[in-house]
């Protein structure tokens, strides 16, 4: 018998969680999962398929987080009375961990409050569930049926993924993002590189990333199809995690000899910043070939790119500059905590200043549910993560995507503007 | 479980967000059915319950909004055949019982207008009016098991039903 191979992420999480000694791609199993992720957009919902066959209880209310955000503050009395409704029901099922309008946007909260942990096996209500993978979870989206399912049993079925790596060597240029690499990818790989994959990002590019960083590129894998998107858990996670979980973390990675369907090295200095055209998000271009684009709203926010480095980043483009006119500034900080942070760094003041309007810490109209979104023939540029027609606003209207940086500088000009002209000289 | 029906046929990356529109999100349901795949021109208004849908690649990315396919389980779609799909949408399909079936080179088989019969256990797509016959990548039984016993809940039910509950 020849010499069996190593395990990636995926297959070492989901052997552990389904009480195998190995797993191979293409394996069907049933696993335990470690925390379940439900929101606004479905939790009511999943709550009343249970109901609706008479079973009121949930496998373990310390592994369900419930987290309200994308019409947040309510907009409508159904929304308000929505929210209600989920308050009285986290208390009825015993879910202490419950984070109320306001606190911020699902895939910002989980990461923050110290829930996603490395080698866990996590599902959530929403596509993109996949950010937990910056912390090594493996990490999926569910819908609502599946969530009511899993939050009686606590089990769901899962095929075991073939396993692909982005060996990211170099850096990132001066005013080149995490999000601008993520673009690239998904120019370069299109939107099914990721299909039923688990996506592991590796190499010295993804090692000296920042948390933040992580969190965006496992973010947008979601967009590249990717079933998980698994940053191995190291010295950034350990630290990242020290002061939010009283649970001992420690460094997670795939074996060595692990097999890959593919492994693509990118090297991050060739990046130029990136944006996506409508409407879909590997529609992508340099920025510089998009100059000629007039923007009625520049809108930084959503779980992609709201992060305080991010606010942080857009204010040292737009210090001492004013959004022009004709043009809408929107920034939704992705978090409480991220807001406060803002503000005691003076990115909010700086952001405030040059003229933007702030939102309450949430989805805002990155899926079109709350305020700011977009009228028939306007055109938008966003941090966030998906340009279908339609999302953010009005069917008619056109959606880029692109950095915090690229936005912020594209409010400025009131068309889509590279960022590095207006960043000071010498490396951040 | 043989389902047979007319072809519309859909292209790549057709997301969930055509499928279940925010635009018709709370609307009465005559309005979400006038919305539902408007991408395609005479889908809407040519669609008659018990048609069925080939597409291509990555069918029912995006969004996780499980509208998308109860929408299409709704309408009457009798199954969809794709290249791919996107993940959740097969797994949202396979909670509710919507026979869906992952069939490499089933839109060069077809042609909108074309009758398409599926035999859903044996994962086999029969081109009625050519009289050719393609198979599609077969589902691990367990999934089989979800869809014959009408979707999760139902299985679910039957489960918390049984000795010692679920
Ligand atoms: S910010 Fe946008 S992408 Fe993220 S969870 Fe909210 S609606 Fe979804």
């Amino acid at each position: 018998m020849g010499r069996m191979h190593g395990m990636t992420m995926a297959e070492k999480i989901l052997a552990r969680a389904s009480g195998r000694a190995r797993v191979r791609p293409g394996e069907f199993l049933t696993a335990a999962v470690d925390l379940v992720m439900a929101n606004d957009a479905q939790f009511p919902q999943s709550c009343k398929a249970l109901e609706d066959i008479g079973l009121k209880r949930v496998f373990d209310p310390e592994k369900i987080v419930v987290v309200i955000d994308h019409w947040v503050p309510a907009n409508t009395p159904m929304v308000a009375e929505m929210h209600r409704g989920i308050r009285a029901t986290v208390k009825e099922l015993g879910i202490r961990h419950f984070y109320d309008a306001g606190v911020g946007i699902e895939h910002k909260v989980i990461p923050e409050k110290g829930h996603a942990l490395p080698g866990q096996l996590i599902v959530g209500s929403d596509s993109h569930s996949t950010t937990y993978g910056a912390l090594g979870a493996a990490s999926t989206g569910i819908g609502l049926t599946e969530l009511a399912y899993v939050m009686y049993t606590g089990k769901l079925w899962f095929q075991v993924p073939p396993s692909i790596k982005f060996n990211l060597t170099g850096r990132l240029g001066h005013g080149v993002a995490p999000k601008d690499l993520m673009l690239a990818l998904l120019g370069k790989f299109t939107t099914q590189a990721g299909q039923y994959k688990s996506v592991e990002f590796a190499g010295p590019a993804a090692e000296s990333m920042s948390m933040e960083g992580r969190l965006t590129l496992a973010n947008i894998s979601s967009e590249m199809g990717a079933k998980f998107a698994l940053f191995a858990a190291d010295a950034t996670t350990v630290e990242y995690l020290r002061a939010r979980t009283n649970v001992p973390v420690r460094a997670f990675g795939p074996d060595e000899d692990a097999d890959y369907e593919a492994v693509h090295t990118i090297d991050c200095s060739k990046i130029e910043p990136q944006v996506a055209i409508p409407h879909k998000p590997d529609n992508v271009k340099n920025v510089s070939e998009l100059s000629e684009i007039r923007v009625d709203q520049a809108f930084i926010g959503s779980c992609t790119n709201a992060h305080a480095e991010d606010l942080q980043r857009a204010a040292l483009i737009m210090k001492g500059r004013k959004v022009a006119p004709g043009t809408r500034f929107l920034v939704i900080p992705a978090s409480h905590e991220v807001m406060v942070e803002a503000m005691k760094n003076g990115s909010l003041a700086t952001l405030v200043e040059a003229g933007a309007m702030v939102g309450t810490p949430g989805c805002g109209p990155c899926a079109g549910g709350s305020t700011g979104v977009l009228g028939p023939g306007e055109t938008g540029i966003a941090s966030t993560n998906r340009n279908f027609k339609g999302r953010g606003g009005s069917a008619e209207s056109f959606l880029y995507l692109a950095s915090p940086e690229t936005v912020a500088a594209s409010a400025i000009e009131g068309r889509i503007a590279d960022p590095r002209k207006y960043l000071p000289k010498g490396p951040q | 479980m043989n389902i047979r029906g007319r072809v519309w046929k859909f292209g790549d990356d057709i997301n969930t967000d055509y499928m279940a529109p925010g635009f018709v999100k709370n609307q009465p349901w005559e309005l979400v059915k006038k919305a539902i795949l408007h991408i395609h021109p005479g889908f809407t208004s040519g669609f008659k319950p018990g048609d069925v849908i080939v597409a291509g690649e990555n069918f029912g990315c995006g969004s996780s909004r499980e509208a998308a396919p109860a929408n299409l389980k709704r309408l009457e779609v009798g199954c969809v055949v794709a290249e791919s799909f996107g993940r959740i949408f097969l797994r949202n399909s396979i909670a509710i019982a919507f026979p869906v079936l992952i069939c490499k080179g089933v839109t060069a088989e077809f042609e909108e207008g074309e009758e398409l019969e599926l035999d859903f256990a044996q994962s086999l797509v029969r081109n009625k009016t050519r009289g050719t016959e393609i198979r599609g990548t077969p589902l691990a039984p367990e999934l089989v098991r979800i869809v014959t016993a009408g979707g999760m809940m139902q299985l679910l039910k039957q489960q918390a039903a049984g000795p010692g509950g679920a």
